[in-house]
């Protein structure tokens, strides 16, 4: 007995020559946010299907909610399941309202959350009752929202939910996202977009061409990456020979416009290299220290992958 | 069975929204109200009555017309929900697959139907407010018609489905869809024509058989010589003496012609990688 929402336990799967997903071991806890990163191709979208059991995996084992997604017997575990699709298309002469009853039946879900529904995600009540030809982008998108929440799932499953979203939908999208993480539903967010998911995500799964090369929260992939922090330091032309013989080895200095200077050193070092900077009388006007996005982390990943 | 009833009327509600409902209906009523007001005028003396002109003559047409609107409503059906997307959502609801295509279907049969009784019933209550009376007979025989016309439709929907399921884009299914349609509707008649006036001593039984592979011949047998008030009209009679396909082998037929497409559709579409 696992507590697990899903387990995902040595899947590949093969769609002719072509391998989509390679051994892929992954688990999602209850109120847990994962994000999974990764190029076009990287096996995300495939993942997915075989967890919402749309594909059967070549070899390993998929459990989700305690059974086989792809069963006969799974009408119980997709109720609990929320899905939205990286590109969803609904049909343009119905109402935003018809299209969320259909599914909230289909779903077995009562249709009197649905106003609800479209007030959390934010469609108003004008917008309701109109096609949704008239619709724009990110009504789409909330719409789509809408229907990947019907029923209150344990699991949600987000493909690329933010693109074509403006930075202020974004925004109330991943409010949506964190309030449904604290009351215990498991979270899995395919983005491109990596710097959004910073201080959203609990964990990062980086994938690459069918392979899960990285696996954990921000700081682990941090210490794993062993990328340099970079400190930035703002002072007077001057102080600078005096800073770069107190910094000596332990950091790599560059100089960057406007007077600042760029001090690259492991992670470990850093208190240390601040403390030395800063205590004996050093003119700094500014100090800023940039952690390594996770951008970066992901490219580093990726170029370790390409590399082995 | 509920959720079957659900996906049909979502799908009897989107082509009501697309105005194909109307449009067919509109298109099968212009046409059966022309054909009986043209068959109740050359009738007089003859000793037929306009009933049996309309039956046949329309039904004549329906061969044509209703397999291709049935094929033009379906070909779409699975391949297209695939490309844009939906199909993956869909598959995501505790929905069976089977379920979904069958629900689909029966959605786009309804429509199918609806055009049909609504479109032929009109030019029913045209020849019933005329001034022949009209026997019983020919009533059956026009109820006949508009039942058959609607599993004629039912078949062709069937097979556009199977089209939609086994290819991969929509464009090869528009084309299968075609085809299908030359096929069964055009070249298969004039396939069989060829074959016997060449008189390569097709047997009849051979004949027979040749006629039920095909749901259209399957159709038009049963309107022209299963009622002999139409048969003795529509000159058919010699071959209705001919032929010894009873009418409920031939319904048996047709209804044959609309499970086992979409048996084989629904197979596939199991089997299909989304």
């Amino acid at each position: 007995m696992t507590d697990f929402t899903a387990e995902v336990q040595g899947v590949t799967k093969r769609y002719g020559e072509t391998e989509a997903v390679r051994g892929v071991d992954l688990t999602l806890a209850p109120g847990e946010c994962v994000a999974m990163v990764g190029h076009n191709g990287a096996g995300k979208s495939s993942l997915i299907k075989l967890m919402l059991g749309l594909t059967t995996p070549t070899a390993g084992r998929i459990r989700v909610l305690g059974g086989d997604p792809a069963s006969a017997a799974c009408s119980h575990i997709r109720r609990q399941i929320g899905f939205l699709p990286e590109n969803v298309a609904f049909h343009p002469n119905m109402t935003g309202r018809e299209t969320l009853d259909f599914y909230a039946r289909l779903k077995g879900a009562s249709r009197r959350d649905n106003d609800a529904l479209f007030e959390k995600v934010g469609l108003e009540a004008a917008a309701i009752k109109r096609r949704i030809s008239t619709y724009s982008k990110g009504m789409r998108q909330r719409l789509a929202l809408a229907q990947s929440l019907l029923g209150g799932p344990k699991l949600l499953f987000l493909d690329e939910p933010t693109t074509g979203l403006d930075p202020a939908l974004r925004q109330s999208f991943y409010a949506i996202v964190a309030e449904l993480r604290d009351r215990g539903t498991t979270i899995l967010l395919c983005s491109h977009a990596l710097t959004e998911l910073e201080g959203q995500a609990d964990r990062v799964v980086v994938m690459n061409r069918g392979r899960k090369v990285a696996d954990g929260s921000l700081a682990t992939l941090r210490s794993l990456a062993q990328l340099p922090v970079r400190i930035r330091l703002t002072l007077p032309t001057g102080e600078i020979d005096t800073l770069a013989s107190r910094v000596g080895q332990d950091a790599a200095l560059t100089r960057l416009a406007g007077g600042v200077v760029e001090l690259a050193c492991a992670n470990d070092d850093k208190i240390a290299l601040v403390r030395r900077i800063s205590c004996n009388g050093l003119a700094v006007d500014d100090i800023e220290i940039v952690q390594p996005s996770l951008d970066e982390m992901y490219a580093h990943f990726l170029r370790r992958e390409a590399a082995e | 069975m509920n959720t079957l009833l659900i996906v049909a009327g979502k799908e009897l509600r989107e082509a009501t929204r697309n105005r194909w409902v109307v449009a067919t209906t509109l298109l099968m009523a212009a046409l059966a109200l022309t054909l009986s007001f043209l068959g109740s005028v050359p009738t007089g003396t003859v000793g037929v009555g306009p009933v049996e002109v309309t039956i046949v003559s329309l039904s004549s047409l329906t061969i044509f017309l209703l397999p291709l609107i049935a094929l033009l409503l379906s070909f779409d059906a699975v391949v297209g929900e695939i490309d844009r997307g939906t199909m993956t959502l869909l598959l995501s609801y505790p929905v069976a697959r089977w379920q979904l295509l069958l629900g689909k279907f029966l959605g786009h049969a309804a429509v199918i139907a609806l055009a049909t009784v609504v479109g032929y019933g009109a030019a029913g209550v045209a020849l019933a407010m005329g001034h022949t009376a009209i026997g019983h007979d020919s009533w059956r025989a026009f109820a006949a018609m508009i039942g058959s016309s609607v599993m004629l439709g039912a078949a062709f929907t069937a097979l556009g489905y199977l089209a939609s399921t086994i290819v991969r884009d929509r464009g090869t299914a528009a084309g299968i869809a075609v085809a299908v349609w030359l096929g069964f509707v055009l070249l298969y008649d004039m396939a069989l024509l060829g074959i016997l006036a060449s008189g390569s001593g097709l047997g009849v039984e051979t004949l027979n058989w040749l006629l039920l592979a095909n749901p259209a011949d399957a159709y038009r047998l049963f309107n022209l010589t299963g009622f002999k008030g139409v048969s003795a009209f529509a000159g058919t009679a010699g071959l209705a003496a001919h032929v010894q396909l009873s009418v409920p082998l031939l319904l048996a037929v047709m209804a044959g012609w609309i499970a086992a497409p979409l048996a084989l559709a629904a197979a596939l579409f199991s089997r299909k990688q989304i």
